[in-house]
């Protein structure tokens, strides 16, 4: 395959990467006044991105060689990628300039990352997956201690960093042991190799590339960064984290397991169920005590995650489409959180981030109360809003496959998350009010949270038929 | 039917009146609520009169393909026709009941509970499968908050306990609806409830909608919810959890498990029958000990319930309609009890028993309307409790001798704490001051309890009203059950003739 042909699939990366040097460039002389402009460059950047996956690089198939696939699945997933990226860039401006954080290279790390992100949903090559991984997490890790005179923002960076780099290494060891065992490092080959069963060698691999990936996703039990690095990273960086990483990881995770290790089905459902369940459970009950808004989110996103592996556990079909559904579903309904708890500002405009000061908060902003309720019992999955339906799929997709018990058990365990997200809707509406937030300021993020509580307000079941097509054609691409 | 989609606008009319509600201040929010509410209730009547009992089984039917996966399926039957106008009848009535007695945050209030009545009507509504769980489970959030709000001291505690319970229970009926649309390959209601599902999997399934629909009713031993949320419930909350939102779990029995688990059914008779009796005896004996008057009608509303399930459960013509109409009857009577509480709570504010007595002095109209309730509670013969409580035992006898005997004793019990209850309320020596000072009902409250009175007395008088739409409907479920085999203890055999013989005695002594 001509090198034009190949570098054409990877058209969406090619822009993010020529991109951000160009605004790298811009930055360097412009200095951080500049930022704004930056910011809404990069926003640009990202949308021409996602216009390039009409093209051939949406469904062209594979390039240089097998380490790159650009098909419906990876279509998909750099979508919602390049959208969560995008608000997240939209929102940040404001918030670092309330702090006097503002830094030029904000957007060029989220850029980057982007092109991490790219590549990880694309991976069909041991090399390109941890590559791609790689790229993401350094940005991350710079954006997480990106406040560098907070310490807590320090912290965060600093344990992300360390942690991620002990992921990385037990990743890249399963890896070693793959090519080691079945001798390529291609997901095709790796599925040649487990079609004839499954030797020793390869079951270490396969439980060290799943325990590197699980870090990721942060399931349980890797899951002990979360709320450490989602508490003290900035809130516009943690609502990054919460979702564009989150996607690519998990639908690395699923391609991981359904394209190269789709021959030891049985070997890794046992793994990804036990990380759902501990997930489910664990995001569940430790949530419940939390007082800090954020680190209560971290646990919700460790409670989705749990969700999302039922889907996963499924291993058919139906429970990709569920995966990528709930991955929609749940970008939606963080950013939405996220952007609620960029709202909370006490009146000199510093973030608050205690869960007691949002008491009473139906009677100081109604609309930022009700906007914050949809997003709780979204989360917590409760009928009618939009944020029902992509449990129902998963437990749709095990109902599927015969694993009913698991499914009874998983969905019970849904009630004990329910509880601590009843706990903040009743502190917004039923607690005597605390003082009032700083007047909204930016039309934009009142825009964009009444944007993303529509979708998961009943009227998100509209796009039922469009969602679940697309999310059966990205399931069908790797299949 | 391509005919008006008036089950839609009955849904979508409260919805919208509820956002218009959140956008008015307090005056305006209450007229909204009063006349969406009567709207409402004026196309409920439409729906009742245009009712065809001998035409199709499923009336007013409209079909979208809006989901993909489910549709946007609405029709009724009698038996949802009778439930959907009992709740479109008590809302107006909860409406001018917070009328005054809620004076913070109308608006929202009064949206919460529009809110509440479609999803009511809904429930009761839907035809298929996801659409009736997304309204069953929807009605949580608007409750939630209403009990949350507007409830009294404990009401967080309640709310957190009304919200948990039913959600447990509901969820694990979701993985049973999710395994029986696989399976029969359809989410239509009507298709399921003649579809035959494998006998071992009606167990498993049965069990499912049990923990859902036994939690809703609720059943002896999940009932511990319901005096909480009661309790600490505004008033009207309280009427129409105890009006409409207790009967979506014998609509549930009626609807779903009877009929498409039949076989599992017949499995599980003494599980139900047992913790109804249970229900029965317990809760009475419990009801007959408090102290708090919204508790004492909690507790009777769990024993009314288990009417219900032993009505349900007899598989019988009579033990059905029975149960179909202790529930109509039970919605208006505990309904409009808990107006009483409700009325004489905003005089003096405290619902003990020991603090009222001889209101029958003073308070000549209200003891006149509250004894009224109390001997339809009761189940006096002329009233609405009369007949259901009669037609389930019946049913009940039939089935087996043993339920219809354990059940019987609660009507005598139910006798006992109610007529104490109201002889503590409404008789002895009026020697506390401030009761004394209590004024009678206002034309206002005069005007929420005539309707349920009237309705009590009619269903009392002419059950036939009542019964008719739902007969056919009854039809087809108690064929559902037949097919099992079930048969009671009661084996009725005709009697000997003895008429020769009679003749020749009587002949001897001429």
């Amino acid at each position: 395959m001509p090198v034009t042909q190949s570098l054409a699939l990877t058209l969406p990366e090619l822009i993010l990467s020529l991109g951000s040097l160009v605004l790298l460039m811009v930055a360097a002389f412009a200095g951080d006044k500049a930022t704004k402009a930056i910011s809404w460059g990069a926003v640009a950047l990202f949308a021409a991105a996602a216009l390039a996956l009409l093209g051939p690089a949406g469904h062209g198939g594979s390039a240089f060689d097998g380490l790159y696939q650009a098909d419906s699945f990876s279509s998909f997933a750099k979508l919602l990628i390049y959208i969560a990226a995008a608000i997240t860039l939209i929102v940040a401006p404001n918030f670092f300039e309330r702090n006097g954080n503002v830094r030029a290279e904000y957007p060029i790390l989220i850029l980057l990352s982007g092109v991490g992100m790219g590549m990880m949903v694309s991976a069909t090559d041991l090399l390109t997956l941890y590559v791609g991984l790689e790229l993401q997490s350094l940005a991350a890790y710079v954006l997480a201690s990106f406040m560098r005179r907070d310490t807590r923002s320090a912290e965060a960076g600093l344990k992300y960093f360390v942690l991620g780099a002990l992921a990385s290494g037990i990743l890249l060891y399963g890896i070693s042991l793959l090519y080691g065992f079945t001798g390529t490092t291609a997901f095709e080959g790796v599925a040649a190799a487990f079609g004839d069963g499954l030797g020793m060698g390869e079951m270490f691999g396969l439980v060290f590339v799943l325990a590197g990936l699980a870090f990721k996703i942060s399931a349980v039990p890797f899951h002990m960064w979360t709320p450490d690095v989602y508490e003290g990273a900035p809130t516009p960086v943690t609502a990054f984290f919460a979702t564009a990483p989150k996607v690519a990881a998990m639908a690395l995770l699923t391609r991981v397991t359904i394209e190269a290790m789709g021959g030891a089905t049985d070997a890794w459902r046992q793994i990804v169920i036990f990380a759902a369940l501990a997930s489910t459970i664990l995001g569940g009950v430790a949530a419940i005590g939390q007082t800090n808004i954020k680190r209560l989110l971290a646990y919700s996103s460790i409670n989705n995650v749990g969700f999302v592996l039922f889907g996963l556990a499924a291993g058919t079909q139906d429970g990709v489409a569920a995966v990528m559904t709930y991955l929609a579903v749940y970008v939606a309904m963080t950013v939405g959180s996220f952007l609620c708890v960029l709202q909370m500002r006490d009146e000199s405009g510093q973030p608050v981030e205690t869960i007691a000061s949002l008491s009473g908060l139906s009677r100081t902003r109604p609309a930022l109360a009700a906007a914050f309720a949809i997003f709780m019992f979204s989360l917590a999955g409760i009928p009618p809003l939009f944020g029902f339906w992509p449990k129902f799929l998963v437990f749709d997709a095990l109902v599927g496959v015969g694993m009913w018990p698991l499914a009874m058990i998983g969905i019970a365990t849904s009630v004990i998350g329910a509880f601590y997200y009843l706990k903040i809707v009743k502190t917004i509406y039923f607690d005597d009010p605390a003082p009032a937030f700083a007047p909204a300021e930016s039309k934009l993020e009142g825009g964009l949270i009444a944007l993303s509580a529509l979708f998961v307000s009943p009227l998100g079941y509209l796009a039922i038929p469009a969602l679940g097509a697309a999310s059966m054609a990205a399931a069908r691409a790797l299949f | 039917m391509t005919g008006f989609p008036i089950l839609t606008l009955m849904i979508a009319l409260p919805v919208l009146a509820a956002l218009a509600c959140l956008f008015q201040n307090a005056q305006g929010a209450r007229w909204t609520a009063l006349l969406t509410t009567f709207v409402e209730l004026a196309l409920g009547i439409i729906l009742w009169i245009n009712f065809d009992p001998a035409g199709a089984q499923w009336q007013f039917v409209e079909h979208v393909d809006l989901f993909g996966r489910f549709s946007w399926a609405l029709g009724i039957d009698g038996i949802a026709l009778m439930l959907i106008v009992l709740s479109v009848f008590l809302m107006p009535i909860c409406i001018g009941a917070s009328w005054e007695a809620i004076e913070k945050r109308v608006p929202e209030y009064m949206a919460a509970f529009l809110l509440m009545e479609a999803l009511m009507i809904g429930v009761f509504a839907a035809q298929d499968l996801f659409l009736f769980y997304i309204f069953f489970e929807a009605g949580l959030i608007p409750m939630y908050l209403i009990i949350g709000i507007w409830g009294g001291a404990d009401r967080i505690y309640a709310s957190y306990k009304f919200f948990l319970y039913t959600l447990l229970g509901s969820v694990l009926m979701l993985v049973a609806m999710l395994w029986m649309a696989q399976e029969a390959g359809t989410t239509d209601i009507p298709t399921l409830m003649a579809y035959d599902f494998p006998v071992e999997a009606q167990t498993w399934l049965f069990l499912a909608f049990f923990a859902s629909f036994a939690v809703k009713m609720p059943m002896w031993p999940v009932h511990t919810w319901l005096p909480d949320a009661h309790v600490q419930a505004p008033t009207a909350g309280s009427v129409i959890l105890a009006g409409v939102l207790l009967k979506m779990g014998g609509y549930g029995f009626i609807r779903f498990s009877l009929p498409m688990f039949p076989e599992a059914s017949v499995q599980m008779f003494w599980l139900v029958m047992g913790l109804s009796m249970v229900a029965v005896v317990y809760t009475s004996l419990v009801a007959l000990v408090q102290t708090d008057m919204k508790k004492l009608i909690a507790y009777s509303s769990v024993a009314h319930m288990a009417f219900v399930t032993i009505g349900l459960f007899a598989f019988s013509r009579q033990g059905l309609e029975g149960a179909m109409l202790v529930m109509l009857s039970h919605g208006l009577v505990s309904g409009a009890l808990f107006l009483c509480v409700g009325v004489i709570y905003d005089r003096l504010h405290t619902r003990e028993i020991e603090r009222y007595g001889g209101l029958a002095d003073n308070m000549p109209k209200y003891a006149l309307f509250f004894m009224l309730f109390t001997m339809a509670s009761v189940g006096l013969p002329g009233t609405s409790g009369f007949v259901g409580e009669f037609l389930s035992l019946v049913g009940a006898y039939q089935a087996s001798s043993w339920v219809a005997f354990v059940a019987t004793t609660g009507v005598i019990l139910g006798a006992c704490y109610m007529l104490y209850l109201y002889a503590r309320v409404c008789y002895g020596k009026l020697d506390k001051a401030d009761v004394a000072a209590m004024p009678d009902l206002s034309a206002r409250e005069i005007a929420l309890l005539l309707p349920i009175g009237l309705a009590v007395l009619w269903m009392g008088v002419y059950p036939e009203s009542f019964l008719k739409p739902i007969r056919r409907d009854i039809g087809v479920v108690v064929a559902r059950m037949e097919k099992t085999g079930f048969t009671g203890d009661a084996h009725v055999t005709a009697g000997k003739p003895v008429i020769p013989a009679a003749a020749a005695h009587e002949g001897a002594h001429h």
